[in-house]
């Protein structure tokens, strides 16, 4: 084979690979930028402004946490055709079944309301009144699912999940020094030393990756997708590319608010970009946009992974592929999650600061379960066939596992009792 | 006598039996687990059981010191 022979076999090889990944790629992808929510953005605007580019090495760590625990969503899906909420009920019992299932009802519903509160807050930036916002907001996600098809909804899906990557033209925006953000970033340090504060940044770093929503989330999308057992590398594939996806974009939002708000007090991505918009408009705007985005992407996928999880309890059809007179149950759940947490933001003076709290310790109690039934799961001969865990992937996923929970516990108690932290 | 406190009454109350039906399906069909009872299952459960409670406990500490 001469060289043009050669190199039009391998071209056509990878426009095949391409159109094979688009294809079938989707809930992992959705699902990682889903990650980087209100709280996710928050969370990363705050750790940039504390601590410069400091922790961007710990960030970096995070992409094989979250790969490995989503990428066992995507086997079980695939393998048992079920969503988490089913999985846990048919294989742990009803008591652990309605733990689970109450818990995410639950700690879903506050962490939509956390969702709402980024996307207003994003949009008083350019003067929007929170009303306005609530209602285009629940209307067009309404309008997302009513067309009846899971690929539409994905592909559109995908489409606000590419908006999350403004953060990284703003971050060019700043003209970081490459020089200081590899050099001070990449290099495992403490910044100021192994203290309390920075402790509790690490763990909060650690909570905003793995929520219990994103477990049920993917599975359900996987088992919605369609996708078989031949189809688990793929998924994979997307897996791993979400969350690399995910980790490039905290990194990029830390190198933007290290660079231009390292030192200030910062306590929301709201308030940075407040206070960006008057020095910097367009970076301002850049950040409220990625922040309105990532509640969007946020709630857009938890709503559906408390509706997939009420369809596969009790029954009722639950998929996109189905209209609303065929699944009427599984669309009232989705509109009334989304009206009943909008609606939650609009009450004049409610507790939103203490529902944030709130999530944050509804969620520790989710979310080992979630993980250690998940690890059960992945075990199971019976349920996994030749799918189950391998011995280096139940090392890896024991390690994490142990090390979320550990963490995430101890957010959740200080964000109790912030006392503790001094 | 019909009236609309009646109908509504009637409604509501085979509303909440069919619901009560319908958790009680939920829970014979799920009654006995599927998953082979090993020891590490066993003591994975009962770690979850002992977490919950803690976080229980830790729970009803706060709301009591809030109460204070």
């Amino acid at each position: 084979m001469d060289l043009g022979s050669t190199f039009f076999y391998k071209y056509r090889r990878f426009v095949k690979t391409l159109q094979i990944y688009l294809l079938l790629s989707g809930p992992g992808l959705i699902v990682m930028l889903a990650d980087n929510d209100a709280g996710g953005i928050t969370t990363y605007t705050v750790t940039g402004a504390k601590f410069g580019y400091g922790l961007i090495w710990f960030l970096l760590l995070l992409l094989p946490v979250a790969y490995v625990v989503q990428e066992m969503t995507v086997r079980l899906g695939a393998v048992t055709k079920r969503g988490h909420a089913e999985a846990i009920f048919d294989a742990f019992g009803s008591f652990w079944g309605w733990f689970s299932f109450l818990d995410l009802a639950l700690v879903n519903w506050l962490t939509l309301i956390t969702e709402f509160i980024g996307m207003t807050a994003a949009l008083m930036i350019f003067h929007i009144p929170p009303f306005i916002t609530v209602t285009i907001v629940s209307v067009i996600m309404m309008l997302m699912v009513l067309q009846g098809r899971y690929w539409t909804w994905e592909k559109i899906a995908l489409l606000f999940a590419a908006l999350n990557l403004i953060y990284i033209p703003a971050a060019f925006m700043v003209h970081p020094s490459v020089g200081e953000v590899l050099s001070v970033g990449l290099i495992p340090h403490f910044p100021g030393g192994f203290n309390a504060t920075l402790f509790f940044f690490l763990m909060a770093n650690i909570g905003t990756t793995i929520a219990p929503w994103m477990i049920f989330f993917q599975q359900s999308a996987v088992v919605d997708k369609g996708m078989k057992e031949k189809d688990i590398p793929w998924g994979q594939m997307d897996t791993l590319i979400g969350s690399a996806f995910t980790v490039i974009i905290a990194i990029f939002l830390v190198i933007v608010t290290g660079t231009v708000l390292y030192g200030s007090e910062v306590e929301s991505a709201a308030q940075a970009a407040s206070i960006l918009i008057t020095t910097n408009p367009w970076l301002g705007t850049f950040i409220a946009i990625g922040l309105f985005d990532a509640g969007f992407l946020g709630a857009i996928c938890i709503s559906l992974a408390s509706s997939w999880a009420f369809g596969e309890v009790f029954g009722w059809a639950h998929s996109l592929n189905l209209k609303i007179r065929e699944a009427p149950w599984f669309y009232a759940c989705y509109f009334f999650a989304l009206i009943s947490a909008g609606a939650v933001v609009l009450i004049p003076n409610a507790p939103l600061v203490l529902i944030t709290l709130f999530v944050q310790v509804i969620a520790v109690t989710l979310l080992p379960a979630a993980l250690v039934f998940l690890i059960l799961l992945l075990n199971n001969e019976g349920i996994m066939g030749k799918y189950r865990n391998s011995r280096l992937q139940n090392v890896a996923a024991i390690v994490i596992v142990m090390a979320i929970i550990v963490l995430s516990t101890l957010y959740g108690i200080t964000t109790l009792f912030p006392g503790l932290i001094t | 006598m019909v009236t609309i406190e009646r109908v509504l009454g009637e409604r509501i109350g085979s509303m909440i039996r069919g619901w009560i039906d319908k958790i009680d399906g939920i829970n014979r069909k799920y009654a006995v687990p599927r998953i082979e009872m090993s020891r590490g299952v066993k003591i994975a459960l009962l770690f979850l059981r002992v977490y919950l409670v803690f976080l229980v406990l830790l729970l009803g500490y706060k709301f009591y010191t809030l109460l204070q």
